[in-house]
């Protein structure tokens, strides 16, 4: 029997596979699919302060190997997610779960984060300053290491739980960023975020989606993630939830040796429902095959040697 | 909803651009007309959302129109060939709403997910009267299918080359239906919404990512707030657009 158990920042998983937030909803409507018990966490829909419609239709696009969205941060505001549906979602799901925040100011981000760390079943906060489809606020946290520091300081006052900042690969050194975080109290990162993109529609000559650019995630982003995990791996001592592009257990098993504890799975949810069900089947055969006994062994396993 | 494999039993040209294909395999998810499913293609990372036309237990009839790289792949595909298909998608039609004497309206690859609600709503008695409205003559199809379930048929070209010269529309005002149901282009929808006074749901397109509600890439504003078309719709009810 392999041991896929992972740990982060003193929460174990069953095993490292977690829906990327943006994917799965508030998770409790995949529990009619499949038992999402076997999940090792679940990251929900990014919530902000207040309640968000979003950006305007198209939101999707297309390209070779993936995607873009401009979906813009669309969720019903802090308040009710607390109030209706972590709840929903802890009534399916009984494993802490990971609640992905963002916000427009520091103040915001500070009292989503209040809110949302009371709720019982939040495990770890996810700071999201890297949305690249949201204009003022997002990405724009995450793109100066002093911002980021700002943000990560601000919202670390006001929780208990730890605390994963989620990095834009949109910058010129993501590791700058990633060690202004880790020194501004961060518990551990999540990366990447999608990479800002554009398409356009040649028979109209205009932009496909309605806010013109979005992000670009898929299996097509996956060696981008890879080298950005590697690199921020090599730059910080805190753990490091891995993600950009994963659709099978290989690629589990790669972004752990490129320096991740954790995965997480997005845009391959969207194309198949079941995708992390079939990950997280197909891992102990993947560890077998590979002589892998403990999964959490083998996270950096690529930089030693 | 329900993922699996089905095997293409026919694909045939109905017109220059529109295909009819049936598939074979578990049809269970399917429950009512206006749904639709979401098929996986080769190379091409999204799926493709298409309606269904009709149901059986064992098979499932679409119609669609060959607009880009997806559906021109579909065009081409042999019998025998195996699809990956999300299965039951979408709200789909209330037919328990149509009184006695509804009118279906259909513009272009609109049509199809009309089909099915025509033959339920005949198999319920109700006097069913079908618009369906197309810009030429080369384009029409399934006319004599919906005369041969039992429906009153009225075609409307925008030449003139058959039928009514006009829109869907210059056929309704002529109506007292009990209740409409709408599927077809933005504008013609909104021109129905306009012209009839009496109730109606209607089926609405958007450029979807998952199909099944989990992305939040096709939400619309509603009077009842933030609606997926994919999972909330894609039919919604008069009372609740918000144009």
């Amino acid at each position: 029997m392999v041991d896929t158990s992972v740990c982060l920042s003193g929460l174990t998983l069953d095993n490292p596979v977690i829906p990327c937030s943006g994917t799965f909803g508030f998770g409790y409507e995949f529990a009619d699919l499949y038992d999402i018990n076997i999940l090792g966490s679940i990251s929900v829909k990014g919530t902000t302060r207040e309640p968000r419609y979003g950006n305007d239709t198209p939101r999707i696009a297309e390209c070779t190997g993936g995607m873009l969205n401009a979906v813009g941060l669309q969720n019903p505001g802090v308040d009710r997610v607390v109030s209706e549906e972590l709840p929903k979602l802890a009534a399916v799901y009984h494993k802490p779960v990971i609640a992905n925040i963002s916000g427009f100011s520091l103040d915001e981000y500070v009292e989503c984060c209040e809110k949302i760390s009371a709720a019982p079943n939040v495990g770890i906060i996810e700071l999201n300053i890297s949305c690249p489809n949201v204009h003022n606020g997002g990405m724009a946290f995450g793109t100066s290491a002093d911002s980021a520091q700002a943000v990560t300081a601000a919202v670390r006052k006001v929780t208990d739980k730890p605390l994963y900042v989620k990095l834009s690969p949109n910058v010129t050194d993501i590791t700058e960023i990633a060690k202004a975080c880790e020194a501004a109290g961060a518990d551990g990162l999540s990366l990447i975020n999608t990479l800002l993109g554009m398409r356009i529609d040649v028979k109209r000559r205009k932009p496909v989606l309605a806010n013109t650019t979005g992000g670009f995630s898929g299996p097509a982003i996956f060696p981008v993630a890879v080298r950005m995990v590697w690199q921020v791996y090599n730059a910080v001592k805190v753990p490091i939830i891995g993600m950009g592009g994963i659709r099978t257990a290989r690629d589990v098993i790669e972004m752990m040796l490129a320096g991740a504890s954790a995965v997480q799975v997005g845009s391959e949810n969207l194309v198949n429902p079941f995708a992390c069900k079939e990950i997280i089947e197909a891992l102990p055969i993947e560890m077998e095959k590979l002589n892998i006994a403990k999964l959490s062994d083998i996270t950096g396993g690529a930089h030693h040697g | 909803m329900k993922k699996g494999l089905y095997t293409v039993t026919e694909n045939r040209a109905l017109t220059k651009s529109v295909f009819l294909m049936r598939l074979a395999g578990d049809t269970s998810a399917v429950t009512a007309p206006g749904q639709f499913v979401n098929i996986a293609l080769d190379g091409l990372y999204l799926r493709r959302p298409i309606s269904v036309c009709d149901v059986s237990e064992k098979e499932i009839t679409l119609i669609y129109k060959v607009v880009g790289d997806g559906t021109e792949q579909m065009s081409r595909l042999p019998e025998g060939a195996a699809l990956d298909l999300l299965t039951g998608l979408g709200n789909g039609f209330d037919a328990s709403l149509s009184g006695s004497k509804p009118v279906l309206i259909g513009g272009g690859v609109g049509v199809p997910p009309l089909f099915w609600l025509a033959k339920k709503l005949l198999q319920e008695d109700k006097q069913v009267t079908v618009i369906l409205g197309f810009n030429t003559k080369d384009e029409i199809f399934f006319q004599e299918e919906f005369k041969a379930l039992g429906a009153d048929v009225i075609v409307t070209t925008v030449d003139g080359s058959v039928g009514i010269k006009g829109f869907v529309t210059d056929a309704l005002k002529t109506l007292h239906p009990s209740y409409t149901y709408s599927c077809g282009p933005l504008p013609m929808l909104k021109a129905v919404y306009n012209t009839s006074d009496a109730d109606g749901q209607f089926s609405f397109e958007e450029r979807m990512g998952c199909g099944f509600g989990a992305c939040m890439g096709c939400t619309c504003k509603t009077k009842q707030g933030h609606k997926r078309i994919c999972k909330d719709g894609p039919v919604l009810k008069k009372e609740e657009i918000v144009w």
